[in-house]
C-alpha cells in the first residue's frame, strides 16, 4: 500500500456547455465520470477534498496568449471556469492545503497556441499555460515540467513554451503521421534558446500500457529528474484508451493509474478523452485513487481483457529504440546550439497553422533574439484568413536587460500602417504588462 | 387536535394543538433507559380528559435509533456486498461480518457479470453460522439496476430475521454510503420494531384511532408502520424537529437566517436560505458513518448550558461533555448556565451554588467572580458564533457543476438568528451581535421541537433514470425497472415520476393537501456512439417538499 496523500479535486463537468450536440466535446462528456466518482464515494475520503473552480480573468489569459481580436472574443464563460478550475487546483497545492490536485474540467486547452484566432482541436485557450503563468505571477517563478499524456500531440503547449528554458514540455502521443494535429516528432526539440526543453515521444498506433510505461521509466522520469522542476504538471488527456472513438491506442485505466503513481504530478489537468462511457469513468477514478495514494488495483473497465490489448513485439522493439534515441538527444542537447544558430543574432521560423474547429488558416512569422541569458524576446507577425493581422512583441519572464531593451525598442519602432497590421501588442511577461496599440 | 411529542436527550416535550393553537404543553425529564415509557407517560398524561375522537394525528420525534447507534447498542449485522470494479474491498469494509461476492452492473445499470448463487449461499451460511440474524445486501450501482440486490435478497431471505436492501434506502449514488446506511438500518431494525409495537399496542389500548407518524431527519414524517421498514430514516431527527419548530413558530419568510437550538448538552445549528432550511446534499453523518439519509444540514456542537467548564493550561475549556446538570441545580461542575445565573441573565436554580462553582474557575483564572462569569459567557457565545460562521462559509464554498450555478450562485448571508432551547433568552442578544444578526426567540420556544414535529408533513422522494437506448426506466427507491419505448421523452418521465411520487407519498402516510411536489433534478443527455446520437439518458429526481401541513404557514427545506 502506498502512502496516502491529500488530494484536491476540482470537478467542473460544465453540463450546460457543448461545441455541438453530437460533438465529442459535449455536455455529457464527464457525466459517467461523475456517476462513477459519486458512486465510489471518493469525495467522502478524508484525504480527498473537492473545491469549487474559480474564474480565470482576462488578465490571466493575456499573460500567455495573444488573442485576436481580443480575449473576450475567442472564449466563453466555460473557458474562464475551466482555466479557473486549473488555477484553483494549483493554488490549493501551492498554498499547502493539499499534496496534489486534479482539475477535472472542460473544455480542454493543450492545442491552443501562443496566438489565438479561434479554436483548434476543441481548444481556445491553453488552460495549463494560463495556470502556470498565474502561479508564476502569484507565487514567484517556478521551474515547471508539463508531461502531456493526451493521445494528441500537445502542440499548443509546445508552441507557447518553445523558447522557454524554464518550462520542460514532454508530450507522448500517437504518431503524428496517423493522427491530428500531425506534429510532435523527436526533432521538435525546442527553440535555439531552450533546446531540449521540448521533448516529443510519438508512439505507434496500438501501443499498450507496456509501451508507454517503458517510455515513462526510461525517458520521462530520467529527464524530469535531471531537469529538477519545482512543479510537475500532468496534462492528463485520456484518449490513449483502447475504447476511445477518435484514436487508435490500447492504454487501460490500470496503465493510466500506474503512470500517475510513478509520475507523481503535483497538478493534473484533464485534457482530451472521448470514450465517455467506456474509459473516462474508470481512468479518472484510477487517477484520483493513485493521486490520493489509495488502492487502485480493482479499477477495471467492464470489457477489460489484458490479453487482447497486448502490443506486438514489433511495437515493443520500435519503442525501445526510439526511447534510446530520445534520451540520447536529450543528453546532447547543449551541443546543438552553435550548429543551429551559426552566429546569427536572430532565429526565424515561418508556419501555417490551421484551426480545425473554427476553419481558420493562419500564417505566422516568429523571430526570437538569440540569447544565452534568458528565453529571448520574441516578435510574432500573424495573419489569419479571418482578415485579422496582429504583430506582437513578447518580453520573456525573467528577461535579461538586453532582451528587454531591444524588445521595447522594437515594439516602439513598429509602424502599424507600414506593417499592415490591425493590432500591435506588447506582452511583457516579466512585468506582467499587456498593451494593445 | 394534533399531538406532537419530542423525546429529546434531556427532556421529553409534548404539545397538544387545537386549531393550530397550543391547548396544552408539558415538559418532563426523559427516561433514557426506557424511552418508550417517557413517551407513553407523556401521551397518557396530556391526552387524559381529552376527546380522543377529535385527535387528527400524533407525531413523534425520538432519539431511539440515534442513541442506539451512538451508544453502540445495536445488533450485529452481516453484509453481503457485490463491489464490482473500483474501490478495493478493504476500502469498503465497515465490519468484520462483511462478505464480498461477484457480479456487477455498469454505471448505466447494464449487467456486466451475473451474481453466483453458490457464492451468495456460502456467504450467507457463513454469516448465519456465526450467529448473525440481521443482514444487509448492497451492490454497486444498484440504484441504476436493483436486480442483483433483489436476487441476493431472495436467495438469503429465509435464513435471517430481516434483510435490508441497499437500493431501498435512497435513490442517490454512493456505494460506501449505501453500505453504511443499509448496515445501520439492519442494526437498529429489531430495537426499533419493538418500539413501534409498544407504541401501537399502547395506542390500541388507549383507543387512539388517529394516524401515528414518526419524524425523519429531513423534517418530514412517515407513518409509523412504514417506518419499521426503514428505521434508519429516523436518525438525527432531533435537530429536524427544532428547525420545523422554528419554521412553525416564527416568521422566517424571505430572509437568510441561522436557526440555533441550544440545549443542555449540545447546540444544534441549521441554516435557512430565503426562509428555507438547507439539506445535507448527500446524507447525514452519524458516529463517523456517512449515510444516504436525507436530512437537514445541521451542525451539532458539544456545547450547551450544562457543559462542564474547566481551566486547562490557564485557558477556559467548555464542553464537549455534559457531566450532570448545572451546579445551580446540584450538578458537580460549573457550567455556562451557572455563569449566566451569576451575571443575572437568568433567574433559575440556586444562585449561591452557581456563585461557588464559578468562583472555583475565577480562582484558577485569577479573576474576580463576575469577570470569570463574563469570560465563560463570552466564550460560550463566541464558540457558537464561530461554528455558525464556519458552517456558512462551508455552504458558500460548496462545489457546483454548471456554468449557470457558478455564475448565478447565491451567497448565503444570514440576517436573522432564530434561537430556541433552555439558555436561548440569556445568549440571544450577544450571539446576535457576534453574528451581525437580529436575534429572535419565537413564542412557545421551550416546546418548539414538539410543535415542529406536530406540524411536519409527510415527505417522499423518488429518483428516475430513463435510458432509451436500453429501453429501460429505473425507479430507484421502488426497486423497479420497466421497459420503455425508444421515443420515450422528458415529458413522459415527468408524468410517470410525478404519479409515482404521489403514490409513494400516500403510501408513506401523506394526506392529499400536503403533497406539494417539487422537481429537484431534471437533466437530459444525448447518448452518442461515434458521432451519432443513439438515444437519451433522462434523469429526474422529485420530492414532496419537507414543510408544514396544509392549513399552516408556508416554507420548507430545500437542497
Amino acid at each position: 500500500m502506498t502512502q496516502r496523500r491529500k488530494t484536491g479535486l476540482v470537478f467542473f463537468p460544465a453540463f450546460d456547455w457543448a461545441i455541438s450536440p453530437t460533438h465529442p466535446e459535449r455536455e455529457e462528456r464527464l457525466l459517467y465520470t461523475q456517476d462513477q466518482v459519486f458512486e465510489e464515494g471518493l469525495l467522502d475520503f478524508e484525504n480527498i477534498v473537492e473545491y469549487k473552480p474559480g474564474l480565470a480573468t482576462i488578465e490571466d489569459i493575456n499573460r500567455i496568449h495573444i488573442c485576436v481580436p481580443d480575449a473576450r472574443s475567442v472564449i466563453t464563460e466555460s473557458h474562464l471556469i475551466s482555466a479557473g478550475g486549473a488555477i484553483t487546483a494549483a493554488e490549493k497545492v501551492l498554498e499547502g492545503a493539499v499534496d496534489n490536485a486534479f482539475a477535472l474540467v472542460r473544455p480542454p486547452g493543450h492545442h491552443a497556441m501562443r496566438v489565438v484566432h479561434g479554436a483548434r482541436g476543441f481548444c481556445n485557450i491553453n488552460i495549463e499555460a494560463v495556470m502556470i503563468e498565474h502561479i508564476r505571477r502569484k507565487y514567484g517563478h517556478r521551474r515547471v515540467a508539463v508531461i502531456d499524456t493526451d493521445c494528441h500531440h500537445g502542440d499548443g503547449t509546445q508552441d507557447i513554451y518553445w523558447h522557454d528554458p524554464d518550462t520542460l514540455c514532454i508530450s507522448i502521443h500517437q504518431d503524428g503521421r496517423t493522427l491530428y494535429p500531425g506534429s510532435g516528432f523527436p526533432d521538435e526539440f525546442g527553440g535555439p534558446n531552450a533546446l531540449g526543453t521540448t521533448i516529443n515521444i510519438p508512439l505507434p498506433p496500438e501501443t499498450s500500457d507496456e509501451g508507454f510505461l517503458h517510455v515513462l521509466e526510461e525517458v520521462i522520469l530520467p529527464i524530469v529528474q535531471e531537469f529538477k522542476p519545482d512543479l510537475v504538471i500532468n496534462s492528463a488527456g485520456q484518449d490513449n484508451h483502447y475504447t476511445d472513438p477518435i484514436t487508435n491506442m490500447r492504454f487501460s485505466a490500470q496503465g493510466y493509474a500506474r503512470l500517475n503513481e510513478r509520475l507523481k504530478p503535483d497538478i493534473a489537468v484533464l485534457e482530451g478523452g472521448y470514450s465517455i462511457e467506456g474509459a473516462l469513468p474508470y481512468v479518472n477514478v484510477g487517477i484520483i485513487l493513485a493521486m490520493a495514494g489509495l488502492d487502485y488495483s480493482h479499477v477495471r473497465e467492464p470489457d477489460y481483457d489484458p490479453g487482447a490489448l497486448r502490443q506486438s513485439d514489433e511495437i515493443t522493439r520500435y519503442i525501445r529504440e526510439m526511447s534510446k534515441d530520445v534520451l540520447e538527444l536529450w543528453k546532447r542537447r547543449h551541443t546543438f546550439k552553435a550548429e543551429i544558430v551559426k552566429g546569427a543574432r536572430y532565429a526565424r521560423r515561418n508556419r501555417n497553422i490551421y484551426y480545425d474547429t473554427d476553419g481558420i488558416r493562419e500564417q505566422q512569422e516568429e523571430t526570437v533574439r538569440i540569447c544565452n541569458d534568458c528565453g529571448g524576446f520574441i516578435a510574432v507577425n500573424s495573419m489569419a484568413s479571418t482578415g485579422n493581422r496582429v504583430y506582437a512583441v513578447i518580453i520573456p519572464s525573467r528577461s535579461c536587460d538586453l532582451c528587454r531593451l531591444e524588445g521595447e525598442r522594437h515594439f516602439h519602432g513598429v509602424d502599424k500602417a507600414k506593417q499592415g497590421v490591425h493590432y500591435l501588442v506588447l506582452q511583457d511577461r516579466d512585468r506582467d504588462v499587456y498593451v494593445v496599440k | 387536535m394534533i399531538l406532537g411529542i419530542d423525546v429529546g436527550g434531556t427532556h421529553t416535550d409534548a404539545v397538544l394543538l387545537d386549531n393550530f393553537q397550543v391547548k396544552k404543553k408539558t415538559k418532563v425529564p426523559t427516561n433514557q433507559r426506557h424511552l418508550v415509557s417517557s413517551l407513553i407517560g407523556v401521551m397518557d398524561d396530556i391526552l387524559r380528559d381529552e376527546d380522543l375522537s377529535a385527535l387528527e394525528r400524533v407525531v413523534f420525534s425520538t432519539t431511539l435509533s440515534t442513541n442506539a447507534i451512538v451508544q453502540g447498542k445495536t445488533d450485529r449485522v452481516g453484509m453481503i456486498v457485490a463491489s464490482g470494479p473500483g474501490l478495493a474491498p478493504e476500502d469498503l469494509r465497515i465490519s468484520e461480518d462483511m462478505r464480498f461476492v461477484s457480479g456487477y452492473v455498469s454505471n448505466r445499470g447494464i449487467e456486466v457479470a451475473p451474481i453466483k448463487k453458490g457464492e451468495v449461499e456460502e456467504a450467507a451460511a457463513g454469516l448465519k453460522a456465526s450467529g448473525i440474524a440481521h443482514l444487509g445486501v448492497v451492490c454497486k450501482f444498484s440504484t441504476r439496476n436493483p436486480a442483483h440486490e433483489n436476487q441476493i435478497g431472495e436467495l438469503v431471505r429465509s435464513g435471517f430475521r430481516h434483510v435490508s436492501l441497499g437500493h431501498r434506502m435512497s435513490g442517490n449514488l454512493n456505494f460506501r454510503r449505501r453500505i453504511a446506511t443499509t448496515y445501520l438500518n439492519a442494526s437498529v431494525h429489531d430495537l426499533y420494531s419493538r418500539f413501534v409495537d409498544e407504541i401501537l399496542e399502547f395506542a390500541a389500548r388507549a383507543g387512539i384511532k388517529a394516524p401515528l407518524y414518526i419524524l425523519k431527519a429531513d423534517g418530514g414524517t412517515f407513518e409509523i408502520r412504514r417506518s419499521a421498514e426503514q428505521p434508519v430514516q429516523t436518525i438525527l431527527s432531533g435537530p429536524a424537529a427544532s428547525v420545523m419548530g422554528i419554521l412553525s413558530l416564527a416568521d422566517c419568510a424571505g430572509a437568510d437566517a441561522v436557526a440555533v437550538d441550544m440545549g443542555g448538552t449540545t447546540t444544534d445549528i441549521a441554516l435557512l436560505a430565503d426562509g428555507v432550511p438547507l439539506l445535507e446534499p448527500l446524507g447525514v453523518t452519524i458516529e463517523g458513518h456517512r449515510t444516504l439519509i436525507r436530512g437537514l444540514k445541521t451542525r451539532s456542537l458539544g456545547l450547551g448550558g450544562d457543559s462542564r467548564v474547566r481551566v486547562d493550561d490557564g485557558r477556559l475549556v467548555i464542553g464537549p461533555r455534559r457531566e450532570g446538570p448545572a451546579a445551580a441545580f446540584g450538578g458537580p461542575w460549573p457550567t455556562p448556565t451557572d455563569a449566566m445565573i451569576v451575571l443575572g441573565l437568568t433567574r433559575i436554580g440556586d444562585a449561591a451554588k452557581a456563585q461557588t462553582a464559578v468562583a472555583e474557575i475565577a480562582g484558577k483564572l485569577n479573576l474576580p467572580v463576575a469577570e470569570a462569569a463574563r469570560a465563560i459567557f463570552e466564550k460560550t457565545c463566541r464558540d457558537i458564533a464561530s461554528a455558525v460562521d464556519a458552517m456558512v462559509e462551508e455552504v458558500n464554498n460548496k462545489p457546483v457543476y454548471t456554468i449557470h450555478e457558478l455564475l448565478e450562485g447565491k451567497t448565503l448571508r444570514p440576517k436573522r438568528l432564530f434561537i430556541v432551547g433552555g439558555p436561548a433568552g440569556a445568549v440571544a442578544s450577544r450571539l446576535g451581535e457576534l453574528l451581525g444578526c437580529e436575534a429572535v426567540i419565537p413564542r412557545d420556544a421551550e416546546v418548539a421541537n414538539a410543535y415542529g414535529a406536530a406540524l411536519a408533513r409527510t415527505t417522499a422522494e423518488i429518483t428516475l433514470l430513463a435510458e432509451t437506448e436500453r429501453g429501460s426506466l429505473t425507479i430507484a427507491e421502488e426497486g423497479l425497472e420497466v421497459k420503455i419505448p425508444a421515443h420515450f421523452t422528458r415529458r413522459d418521465i415527468l408524468r410517470i415520476g410525478m404519479e409515482r411520487l404521489r403514490e409513494r407519498a400516500r403510501r408513506l402516510g401523506a394526506v392529499e393537501p400536503d403533497i406539494e411536489t417539487e422537481i429537484v433534478e431534471d437533466q437530459e443527455f444525448n447518448m452518442v456512439r461515434g458521432f451519432y446520437a443513439t438515444g437519451k439518458n433522462i434523469r429526474l429526481k422529485a420530492q414532496v417538499k419537507p414543510g408544514l401541513i396544509a392549513g399552516f404557514g408556508k416554507g420548507g427545506p430545500r437542497s
